[in-house]
């Protein structure tokens, strides 16, 4: 039971952290706090649902031509938004601004476009067969979640840390004014990391649409809260807390829900948050950030 | 004398915009007043939450009278703001923002799983108490009090740490000290415009306190302007009446109301009003 618990909470987790690598990422180099990053992540499922749905791909197929979908949607909203913010005193307040106008335009539209329903994957998109190992099952779409996850996360921490690009991405983080005198391509660099994050929330909105098995317009917003705490507890911009935050979290919520209520999983899940902001506000792996100029 | 139906239908929706107008106000005040000072909080809806919540349950369960119930609602707020303001006011900008979101999405799972409160249906059958002239005297007063104290040498050091509080503090503001001062009128005027709210529509939920509304606060005070106290008020009357003018299109009414909040925030940085305060020179 327990260890099945735990199987459970890492599924979750692994895509919280997917979820929320993505958004710190964003936030980290471009220092906007990104509220469509939500809708990319409802839009990754759409895309992937229109995929395999009328288009009949498999769900291997979908996935990658999901994720890429939705990072360029990603690329597309964000260079529309936030460029003529960067040069701005309070750019933080009204990337918040603007993207919160700009979702909840995005929402709305889709919902006329598309209609609220909850709407499913065609059976056979993953096959029902179930691994058993000590007792413990793991279904196909529960494999596919944890080896996508792992395989994304293991890019991008690659990217960053080995690659030229990943340096630049790293530079423009650090001072995005000297980064452009040292021949770094800002615009080019940012819509990268755009398309990165768009991605990653992408992939996320699949595996979750997956797991679940139910995809609708706003499924995108109730993430973007497990996203707020999972940055917040991990430390903004930082994308090991992203990680360890993320997974953290999603076994929480699922232990919770299994061994005390599963209507107390979220307020759980805030009362963690409530508890870092008070006693380390910078998150666990964050630097201090208190009052300067 | 019976009315006939269609008036009744009629003024009724007219009432409830007119009391939208003056509690919007308020909320705009709320946010104006923390940002006045140079701090991103953006937990209004959570005092309007406790405030409606706290009021609600004094005139639900104990029958108190509202001229008790009105000002006692302000304590909920007051005490979370002094809870949360020693610890969050350490942070600054983004980081307080997203703190003060997320306090305010602990508080909504609170009512949601706490059954004395309604849970998530919420409370049904508030007393409905708020009148017209309570609400915009409230208003009156709040507007007359923020403008005395913009133009008084308070106004001078709340402008000043907005600008730089560095700067401030090297000239001996106790900036800590306004932050909390801000935070704690910002809960009193959203507390207020919570209770009067839900005694206008005899029907909260938790979704009413949450992410979003907390948002709409912040538009309100952005697409104003932050300059003189009046322009926020100006700034909700313009978003409250705009979806008003589309009730026929209720699909592209959000999408038209995003659409604003963006234009107006790329195409109007000072806000649509925003003039500043003329004060004597000192």
């Amino acid at each position: 039971m327990l260890a099945q618990q735990m199987v459970n909470g890492v599924l979750l987790g692994a895509t919280y952290a997917l979820f929320a690598l993505g958004f710190t990422l964003i936030f980290g180099v471009l220092r906007v706090i990104n509220l469509t990053y939500g809708f990319y992540f409802s839009a990754g499922a759409f895309i992937a649902l229109y995929l395999t749905r009328v288009l009949g791909l498999n769900i291997v197929l979908a996935l990658p031509l999901g994720t890429i979908a939705a990072g360029l949607v990603a690329v597309a909203m964000d260079s529309l938004l936030l460029p003529r913010l960067r040069h701005r005193r309070t750019a933080e307040l009204d990337s918040l601004m603007v993207t919160l106008g700009a979702v909840l335009a995005l929402y709305s539209i889709m919902t006329a476009w598309l209609g609220p329903d909850i709407r499913r994957f065609p059976p056979g998109t993953i096959s029902a067969d179930a691994l058993e190992i000590l007792g413990v099952r793991l279904t196909a779409a529960e494999g596919l979640i944890l080896l996508a996850s792992f395989v994304l996360v293991a890019a991008l921490m690659a990217l960053m840390k080995f690659t030229r690009l990943g340096l630049a991405i790293r530079a423009l983080a650090e001072k995005p004014d000297a980064a452009g005198l040292m021949g770094i391509n800002v615009p080019a660099t940012s819509r990268i990391v755009s398309f990165l994050s768009g991605a990653l929330a992408g992939a996320g909105g699949i595996l979750i649409g997956l797991n679940f098995n139910a995809i609708q317009p706003y499924m995108g917003e109730s993430m973007m809260l497990r996203g707020f705490v999972v940055i917040i507890v991990g430390g903004m911009g930082d994308s090991r807390g992203a990680l360890v935050a993320g997974l953290a979290l999603g076994i929480i919520e699922v232990l919770t829900a299994g061994y005390i209520d599963s209507g107390l999983k979220e307020t759980v899940a805030f009362a963690i948050l409530v508890v870092v902001l008070w006693t380390r506000p910078q998150g666990l792996f964050g630097r201090a950030v208190g009052q300067r100029a | 004398m019976t009315i006939p139906g269609w008036l009744d239908d009629f003024l009724w929706t007219y009432q409830t915009l007119i009391h939208d107008l003056g509690i919007n106000g308020l909320l705009a005040l709320a946010m104006y007043v923390v940002l006045a000072v140079g701090q991103l909080s953006l937990g209004q809806a959570a005092f309007m939450g406790l405030g409606a919540y706290s009021g609600a349950l004094l005139s639900m369960k104990l029958h108190w009278p509202f001229a008790l119930v009105l000002p006692a609602s302000c304590v909920a707020p007051v005490l979370f703001a002094l809870a949360i303001g020693v610890p969050t006011l350490r942070l600054s900008g983004v980081y307080l923002a997203i703190a003060t979101i997320g306090l305010g999405e602990v508080l909504r799972s609170v009512y949601i799983n706490w059954d004395y409160v309604g849970g998530a249906l919420g409370l049904n059958g508030i007393p409905e108490r708020a009148e017209t002239w309570m609400i915009f005297s409230l208003l009156g007063v709040a507007l007359l009090a923020l403008f005395l104290v913009g133009r008084s040498r308070f106004g001078r050091a709340m402008e000043a740490m907005r600008e730089d509080a560095t700067a401030a503090a090297a000239m001996g503001i106790n900036v800590r000290r306004y932050h909390l001062m801000a935070l704690v009128t910002s809960a009193i005027l959203a507390g207020l415009a919570g209770s009067l709210g839900a005694h206008e529509a005899d029907f909260i939920s938790p979704g009413e306190y949450g992410f979003e509304p907390a948002v709409t606060i912040l538009s309100f005070a952005l697409l104003g302007g932050i300059g003189n106290p009046a322009a926020p008020v100006a700034g909700a009357w313009f978003l409250t009446l705009l979806p008003e003018m589309m009730r026929d299109l209720p699909e592209i009414r959000l999408a038209l109301n995003g659409a604003i909040i963006v234009l107006a925030v790329l195409f109007l940085p000072r806000g649509l009003f925003g003039w500043r305060m003329k004060r004597r020179a000192a």
